[in-house]
């Protein structure tokens, strides 16, 4: 077997086109994975040489023959009721094959990851701008899309709630209780606006302190961006069924709405994963999984759709913008006393996950210090804009940056450093967070800090010192815009820590399931690794092959294509899968190698008390190699599929948030350098390091490019990502106005990878998706408050605030 | 309309194309090259970016008609049979690729950056590829595929 070989796969089977090729194998022979690369080394992804020659099938590349297209029909209008719907016109289009509304779902109306809240479609009132109400199916995309115009639809507008506190009925930060108000706003779903209230109360109701700080701050709504637009295809099966090939972030959870929807049971509606082009927190949601669905089902033929960037700012959730107020109270020599918080989060339309996010957002509130008393007030609200949902970071980016703001303003007011006030209040393994949780897990909060503060600095501005001459515009604000040589730039650094939980938290059932066999093929041992985990990017399955390599002492691991013909992994979510799927997989290999061990020592004769399996060979410590694998294993098949969860958290007490809420703790450290124009506003970030515990990384590469990508999408939301709403209208729907970080804006990072083991989680591994997106933003805007001695209370920063213009 | 041209040197010809196709469409859809991506479809985020004639162009922003008669190369090009070329092969090995959505317009840009410059600087290397977008890697792992192939070529025997 060739080395090439290995390093191939997993095999995708999704519908693709036969495509011109100009010969060779793809995959052969090239580099990566053609070394023994188990866990802690930097294994190639298995999916790497297809993804580099253009021949990975994402989900928008699937074709099969006789497939039509799929569009949707959204409302224009954030909060209507429908009065008519004419779909007469657009059926009569030469082309299309069907015209389809909300009486044409089978099953069940509604659907929701928490709260069966949201219409399939919509059935007589539109909450959000881009709420779907009508789908058509055609030959060519751009017939079904002009026949979706032909659709009358007769619309009552309503005047829609844009705002999270006034949808709450809470007009004043001290004011009313829960839907004090509310008799002048619209009840937007029949139980009313609050999706969630978190309380939390610890310590002293009424706390006293030397030195109080307060400060209310905003945070904009941000896209996830993956490049990846929404797509799939669905085939109707032969028994009445739909295989759905589609680029999500969990098959399960996909399965059982869409089933809810079509009426169907889970052994008729099928999901295999396409190639998912980034998700980010965008993808748990159902987009265009039950339209593509309906539509196949309704025409007996194999439906594509393929959302385009503006309809996918319209197709998924977002960020929750939050406006929250905090206040902190400390004794002069900067311990923290209390800390008091109200944060708003605007979950739009749907409920998506609101809870969840609100959860977070208030257990993480106040950061990883130790407070003795904290009061914190999480709410979740219903408005008519876009629905904001899951997010990396989820609630704990919002109250990073108004946590660590006040941190900043808490030194400043005592005349401290910054990086010291934070490590005299830093959590330790064995400290108590505001749920009465006990950090049992190392928790080197400090280390971090005083590690990042160590890291070199990048080198003095060229112009700084009035040298001429040697500035290269690409250095400066603005760039080669060429707004300044220099004049009117200040640099500042800042300081930021991230908290976050890992894992799906509050007595959530977090599982996944593994399915590994190990054989012999072609006279080598071969492990396959058979999951529903997604891959979204982040290399789940160059992991699952790694711990499949340790485990067994085999090179050769084939991953099979993701489907739900195997158990639920849970959600690609919440630094999640390498913890929970890498457990399950650690978990079937060992009882696959007892399996094997058992026909190993069956075929010696006898009994070796400390076999195992290693570089394709059996070992015995005392004996040294007892043989082959493959040759002991002969024509045995070894099958086995585990079920494993991490141990279990519990609901909060309702009245106080206390309680065992999250299975793991993950920490990161940032320092932010900026330089500033102040004369215009503008800012160049000029460095973005970052110092994280990993607590083991599996696969180290992988680990760095996490907390690089995961630090661009923080610096994003700092300087530059918002949805712009405008009574209830997103603005800004296109890459042309939406901004993400380029090249040229992101700064040279350096990352420092700690690896302290947490004794409860597989191989001491952590959680490493989402920290760094939440302490990356608020370092930079320190940076940005230390260059200029300005507040700066709403990200991102805009030019505005910073000229004092806006 | 019928479009014939070539697409990664050979021959391809297409019925049936509407005036209103992009050659991305051409390309993705009637002409079975579904490496380059439709990631904004407005020459905003550079993941359809081929050769055209030999000069870098977005796909999404050239009409299916104006392919008429001219030479494509995609990132389905790049590669010469079963060997990988320089940069993907860097890319690779950098670590560079993750989702890998916008990895195929990268590739053919920083193809043609390493085929202008021989070891080119990080601002070079900036300014080359600040039209193309990349939501997962914050791009600090893409600058190391560059040089790391730019190095391999401006010493192949080296060890690098």
């Amino acid at each position: 077997m060739s080395a090439g070989r290995a390093g191939q796969g997993p095999v995708l089977t999704v519908p693709v086109r036969p495509r011109p090729r100009p010969g060779g194998v793809p995959g052969s022979e090239a580099g990566a994975g053609a070394r023994d690369e188990g866990i802690g080394a930097n294994a190639g992804r298995p999916d790497g040489i297809p993804k580099v020659r253009g021949e990975f099938q994402y989900a928008s590349d699937l074709w099969l023959d006789g497939m039509i297209w799929g569009v949707t029909l959204r409302s224009p209008h954030p909060y209507a009721r429908i009065r008519s719907l004419d779909i007469g016109p657009a059926l009569a289009t030469p082309g299309v094959s069907a015209v389809l509304t909300h009486e044409d779902v089978p099953g069940r109306k509604h659907y929701g990851l928490e709260i069966v809240d949201q219409p399939v479609l919509a059935v007589d009132t539109v909450r959000y701008q881009g709420e779907p109400v009508a789908l058509v199916a055609a030959d060519h995309p751009e017939i079904a899309r002009q026949a979706a115009k032909k659709i009358v639809v007769d619309y009552e507008v309503l005047e829609p709630v844009t705002d999270a506190r006034t949808a709450l009925g809470h007009r004043a930060w001290d004011g009313a209780a829960d839907g004090g108000a509310a008799g002048e706003v619209p009840r937007l779903h029949p139980d009313g606006n609050l999706v969630r209230h978190l309380k939390l109360r610890k310590g002293d109701p009424a706390p006293v302190a030397d030195v109080v700080v307060t400060g209310e701050y905003h945070v904009g709504m941000q896209d996830q961006a993956f490049l990846g637009p929404e797509s799939g295809l669905a085939a109707p099966a032969e028994d009445g069924g739909v295989e759905l090939y589609v680029a999500t972030q969990w098959l399960h959870v996909d399965q059982r709405q869409i089933c809810g929807a079509l009426g169907l049971p889970p052994d008729k509606v099928r999901l295999t994963l396409a190639g998912v082009g980034g998700a980010f927190g965008g993808r748990e949601d159902l987009s265009m999984h039950v339209h593509a669905c309906l539509l196949a089902l309704h025409t007996g033929k194999p439906v594509k759709m393929v959302y385009n960037r503006e309809e996918s700012f319209f197709g998924h959730v977002h960020r929750h913008p939050a406006v929250m107020r905090f206040e902190h109270g400390a004794r002069r020599d900067g311990t923290l006393v209390y800390v008091k918080a109200q944060i708003y989060l605007d979950g739009g339309a749907y409920a998506s996950s609101t809870p969840a996010v609100v959860g977070n957002a208030g257990t993480m509130g106040i950061g990883p210090y130790v407070v003795p008393n904290v009061q914190v007030d999480a709410y979740g609200a219903y408005t008519n804009n876009p629905p904001c949902g899951a997010m990396r970071g989820f609630g704990s980016v919002q109250a990073a940056f108004a946590y660590e703001a006040q941190m900043d303003r808490l030194a400043g007011t005592l005349g401290l450093d910054p990086v010291e006030l934070r490590c005299r209040n830093a959590m330790t393994q064995g400290s108590q967070a505001p749920t009465g949780q006990v950090i049992d897990s190392p928790a080197p909060v400090e280390e971090m800090l005083r590690r990042v503060a160590a890291l070199p600095m990048p080198p003095a501005a060229a112009w700084a010192n009035g040298g001429a001459g040697a500035v290269d515009l690409r250095d400066l604000p603005g760039g080669v815009a060429n707004t300044t040589h220099g004049e009117g730039v200040v640099r500042g650094v800042g300081y930021a820590v991230a908290y976050k939980n890992v894992a799906f938290s509050e007595g959530f059932d977090d599982y996944s399931t593994a399915r590994v066999r190990l054989e012999v093929l072609g006279g080598e041992p071969v492990a396959t690794v058979h999951t529903a985990a997604a891959e979204v990017g982040q290399g789940l399955v160059t992991v699952e092959q790694q711990i499949a390599r340790t485990e067994l002492g085999v090179h050769q691991v084939t991953v099979h294509p993701k489907d739900t013909a195997v158990g639920s992994a849970g959600s690609s979510s919440a630094s999640r899968q390498t913890y929970v799927t890498g457990g399950a997989v650690k978990a079937a290999c060992e009882r696959v190698r007892e399996g094997a061990l058992a026909v190993i020592q069956r075929r010696l004769g006898r009994s070796v008390p400390d076999l195992r399996l290693a570089g394709g060979k059996v070992i015995s410590d005392t004996e040294g190699v007892v043989g082959e694998l493959a040759a002991l294993l002969g024509n045995e098949v070894i099958d086995e599929t585990v079920e494993w969860r991490h141990r279990p958290t519990y609901p909060v007490d309702p009245e106080t948030g206390q309680g065992f809420a999250h299975v793991q703790y993950a920490f990161a450290a940032h320092r932010a350098v900026v330089d500033v124009d102040t004369e215009l506003g503008l800012l160049k970030v000029v460095a973005l390091d970052c110092v994280q515990d990993v607590g083991k990384a599996i696969n180290p590469q992988a680990v760095v490019g996490q907390i690089q990508g995961g630090s661009a999408q923080g610096m994003g939301l700092a300087v530059m990502e918002e949805i712009q709403i405008a009574g209830g209208k997103i603005r800004n729907p296109s890459f042309t106005d939406y901004l993400i970080p380029t090249i040229l804006d992101i700064p040279p990072m350096q990352i420092e990878v700690l690896e302290y083991p947490d004794p409860h989680a597989p191989y001491g591994l952590r959680g490493v998706g989402e920290p760094p997106t939440i302490s990356s933003g608020p370092a930079i805007v320190a940076a940005v408050r230390a260059a200029t001695g300005l507040p700066l209370n709403q990200i991102p920063v805009r030019p505005e605030h910073i000229t004092g213009t806006g | 309309m019928r479009i014939s041209c070539t697409v990664n040197g050979e021959p391809q010809q297409a019925d049936d194309v509407w005036a209103g196709e992009s050659l991305l469409y051409l390309l993705r859809e009637r002409l079975g090259f579904p490496g380059s991506k439709n990631a904004c479809e407005q020459g905003e985020c550079g993941s359809c970016t081929v050769y055209l004639d030999g000069v870098l162009a977005c796909a999404c922003l050239v009409a299916a008609g104006q392919a008429q008669g001219r030479a494509v190369r995609t990132v389905e090009g790049l590669a010469d049979g079963g060997e990988l070329s320089a940069i993907q092969q860097a890319f690779l090995d950098a670590g560079a690729v993750q989702c890998g959505f916008c990895t195929p317009g990268l590739l053919v840009a920083a193809h043609d950056l390493i085929e202008r410059y021989a070891v080119p600087a990080d601002a070079e290397i900036r300014e080359a590829l600040a039209g193309n977008l990349c939501r997962c890697t914050g791009y600090e792992k893409i600058l190391e595929g560059v040089r790391l192939a730019a190095a391999r070529r401006a010493d192949p025997a080296g060890r690098r």
